[in-house]
């Protein structure tokens, strides 16, 4: 308590006051120099998808225009308090106001936030118009002609269409144009999403039950999934071998917490045969089911 | 205090005096009874109050449950009830009935009125306030509701969510609806009929200005959630289909009715929190506040803009890009209201001559985190880089900054500077700056680091998380900060109940106040002033001040006097 008391005399004040200015610099200049450092603990995941990486950078953008506004608003307030303290300043100027001055910052927050919201329209289409696959993608036919309107396409319209579908607790991939309006024999998969690299994946989300979001934050953006509604997101990644993992982003149920999604892509080739690989032990499945059947039927146990 | 020569000028005479009436029943029964906006003020305090320790208690469960991976200290279904508790009771049985306190209490006394315009509809709003906390309540013996303060459907209908602790939290919305509906029109009925002589909408205090706004966004926004679970419960119970997409329902329906009144609800908590605030700043700064009529109008602006920014809590549902965009704009555009009135704040407090006493901590400590909250509200508003970050703890971080920031910091700012005007008791000033450095850092440390948790993709809502997610450390700090705040709340509590009868006697103006409050014995008598003075300009009491002194002679000094433009 006495060290306290101590503290407070007016002898170690600049002591203080020093301390004080070390500890607002120390924090200004971590801030300023934290961006290349700790990237990843200030700014949003990125670098599987180019849509995660330009939303990473108009992200980037406003944490710049933010720094500065943070560091000149904050640093009036303290400043005030610091300097305006009724011991250092004991007669208060009877001021009123001052319209010019009040009409000016007004102008002036309007314009960051007319700036800021040019920059997000400028960068806008390429967070979600989708690219068109790379020759090295994985070789897809002309688009279906029945697709939505709402669906995203790229200008050549070849893309590989997956159909995701959340219900509780698990998400479901059907693979194939088809997917949307009838999924029947299509191959699909549970939780682990099989996506070919260099190509442009649309991803058509649904849910059969209550919403979820699907969310792979290295691919983009979260997009929810509401039943009776598609929503629609996009990736194109280029890194095979590499796996994204993600999570159920809304509030889904007791087991919210268990609805993870993985994201593995593979090469064009791999792609290929997986999906072959899994259309044959799905038929395979199918008919066992309706051997066992038959048998169970002739039995007259069914 | 004592460097300013305020302490050695003459003090008003107030003139207002207790009726004292022989008692012949007992105390309790006064207090069940009573229509005295006063005494309800205080039960309102005191309930919400104890609401918001229920709901603290339930946040620190929640944090001890996050502290480390693949924890098992709760089950899923206790976690997902316990953060419904936890949000439900935050807004709905804390902030919002609080600023209903606040408003009560000193609603009348700062326009010179000697109680609300209905004082009985005034005790029915805070019965069923209590009502409402206790039907909620309840459910805890039964099954609590688990779908989220907000409900979504479908997973808030009778197919996934059975269980009765739905319905109660339908009916607490009901019920504190309508207790909140018919406070709001009792304000604005006083605010408009009952003002003293002189106090034309210019010189209103600006809590004042905020109340009224406050009530005018209640009676906008509590119509339509009260239809939307009303709808919800036709739903659970009685065969309709409104959310139902099954049968031609819509769940976005849903989160549109909410969120037309869950965004305003937003401003509803905090517009008193900065009407508070605009009252101490200048009290505390000795300076007259800066730009009255801009902070005024600002928040007539933002409550306009408050009802146009629904959306931005659905950027993620199928919605087309129009939509969007103008959901994005209009939430840019509320940026600057909000803006406004932070530039003006700091203007007062410049030039000034601080007096650095506990409720100006709180003032700029709410302040300092404000500011950092409405940045990240623009982030948030930008719908492209909002649909890497809604639903994640960075939304946590925000919202908790502005909550905690705008509400909880503003209250507790409200509750040291009108604490001796309700009790009479002087607060200890040690005890209250210690239980304030002990919320700040415990605030900052518990909320800061949840924006780093969230960017790393940490979504809301979830009970475990792995190990190697790479979000243990934030989850500590977090935990670690949760409980440094929360005893910084302990503190205050500690301070509130043994000041009650310690304290030292405050005198009717202990702070040099300018509002007409200042103007009566502390507490007030029941008729709140003998005389009402005629008010001549926004701060009554400097000039009643002014006159006393040119009165018993004193020589006025000429300390830079204005050039008076508001």
């Amino acid at each position: 308590m006495d060290r306290i008391r101590a503290a407070l005399r007016p002898e170690t004040a600049s002591i203080r006051r020093r301390l004080v200015a070390a500890l607002l610099l120390t924090t200004i200049g971590s801030l300023v120099f934290a961006t290349g450092a700790f990237a990843d603990f200030l700014t949003p995941e990125s670098g599987g998808s180019s849509n995660a990486d330009q939303i990473d950078s108009l992200y980037k953008i406003i944490l710049y225009v933010a720094i500065v506004v943070f560091a000149v608003v904050e640093g009036a307030l303290f400043y005030s308090l610091f300097k305006f303290r009724a011991k250092k300043n004991p007669n208060a100027a009877q001021i009123h106001g001052n319209t010019r001055l009040e009409i000016s910052w007004t102008i002036g927050a309007a314009l960051i936030l007319v700036v800021l919201a040019a920059v997000t329209f400028a960068k806008l289409s390429a967070i979600q118009d989708p690219p068109n696959s790379s020759a090295s993608g994985l070789a897809l036919a002309q688009g279906v002609l029945t697709a939505s309107a709402d669906e995203p396409s790229p200008p050549n319209g070849k893309k590989l269409t997956i159909c995701v579908t959340g219900r509780q607790y698990i998400w479901r991939y059907t693979y194939g144009d088809g997917c949307k309006t009838n999924a029947f024999g299509l191959p699909y998969s549970y939780e682990e999403m099989v996506a070919p690299a260099n190509t442009t994946v649309v991803l058509d989300i649904q849910a059969t039950d209550v919403i979820h979001s699907w969310w792979i934050p290295k691919l983009g953006g979260k997009k929810d999934a509401v039943p009776g509604y598609h929503n629609y997101t996009w990736f194109k990644a280029p890194k095979v071998g590499e796996v994204y993992v993600g999570q159920c982003a809304e509030l889904c149920g007791r087991n919210h917490a268990d609805m993870t999604a993985r994201v593995r892509i593979v090469s064009p080739a791999a792609y290929q045969a997986w999906i072959d690989g899994q259309r044959r032990s799905i038929q395979a499945a199918d008919s066992q089911v309706q051997r066992l059947r038959t048998q169970l039927q002739s039995d007259g146990d069914l | 205090m004592a460097t300013t020569d305020y302490a050695i000028r003459p003090v008003p005479q107030v003139i207002a005096h207790e009726v004292h009436a022989e008692r012949t029943r007992a105390r309790w029964i006064d207090w069940v009874t009573t229509t005295d906006h006063k005494k309800i003020g205080i039960l309102y305090i005191v309930t919400t109050f104890a609401f918001f320790l229920l709901g603290g208690i339930e946040a620190l469960l929640i944090r001890v449950q996050l502290a480390v991976p693949n924890n098992n200290f709760l089950t899923p279904e206790h976690y997902n009830e316990l953060f419904t508790v936890h949000g439900t009771t935050m807004i709905f049985l804390f902030v919002v009935p609080m600023m209903a306190g606040f408003a009560n209490y000193f609603l009348p006394l700062m326009i010179g009125a000697r109680d609300m315009a209905f004082p009985r509809l005034n005790a029915l709003s805070y019965w069923l306030l209590l009502f409402g906390g206790i039907v909620f309540y309840a459910s805890l013996f039964w099954q609590p509701p688990e779908a989220g303060w907000f409900s979504y459907t479908p997973l808030s209908t009778d197919l996934f969510t059975p269980s009765g602790g739905q319905d109660a939290w339908i009916f607490l919305i009901h019920i504190t609806g309508i207790s909140s509906l018919v406070g709001a029109v009792n304000f604005y009925a006083t605010i408009v009929n009952m003002r003293a002589p002189g106090m034309g909408w210019g010189r209103m205090p600006l809590f004042v200005w905020t109340i009224l706004i406050y009530a005018l966004l209640l009676i906008l926004a509590l119509p339509v959630i009260a239809g939307a679970v009303t709808m919800l419960l036709t739903d659970r119970h009685f065969g309709t289909h409104f959310f139902d997409p099954s049968q031609g329902g819509s769940p976005i329906l849903w989160q549109h009715l909410f969120w037309f009144f869950g965004h305003p609800e937003v401003y509803i908590m905090i517009l008193p929190g900065f009407g508070i605030i605009s009252e101490v700043l200048p009290v505390f700064a000795r300076k007259p506040i800066f730009g009255y009529k801009a902070i005024a109008a600002s928040t007539a602006v933002i409550a306009f803009l408050a009802a146009l920014v629904w959306a931005h809590h659905m950027f993620a549902v199928p919605v087309p890009t129009v939509v969007l965009g103008f959901f994005m704009l209009s939430s840019f555009l509320i940026a600057i209201p909000t803006g406004v009135k932070i530039f003006n704040w700091i203007a007062t407090l410049w030039r000034g001559s601080i007096v650095m006493s506990t409720p100006i901590y709180f003032a700029w400590g709410f302040l300092s985190i404000f500011v950092i909250g409405g940045i990240t509200g623009v982030f948030l508003a930008v719908f492209p880089v909002d649909w890497q970050l809604t639903d994640t703890y960075f939304v946590v971080a925000h919202f908790h900054y502005v909550l905690m920031g705008g509400a909880v910091f503003t209250i507790f700012c409200g509750l040291y500077y009108w604490y001796p005007k309700m009790t009479g008791r002087m607060l200890s000033e040690p005890l209250g700056k210690a239980s304030f450095w002990l919320m700040f850092v415990g605030f900052n440390l518990t909320f800061l680091v949840q924006h780093a948790a969230g960017l790393s993709g940490m979504p809301r809502r979830i009970y475990q998380y792995r190990a190697d997610a790479g979000w243990t450390a934030y989850n500590m700090i977090s935990t670690v900060g949760a409980f440094v705040l929360g005893v910084g709340i302990l503190l205050s509590v500690i301070n509130f109940m043994r000041s009650y009868k310690k304290g030292a006697i405050a005198g009717p103006d202990p702070w040099k106040g300018n509002t007409l409050e200042w103007f009566t014995t502390s507490p007030p008598p029941v008729n709140n002033f003998d005389e009402i003075p005629r008010v001549r300009s926004v701060e009554p009491m400097k000039d009643i001040r002014r006159q006393v002194e040119r009165q018993s002679g004193i020589e006025h000094e000429t300390v830079a006097q204005p050039t008076a433009k508001a």
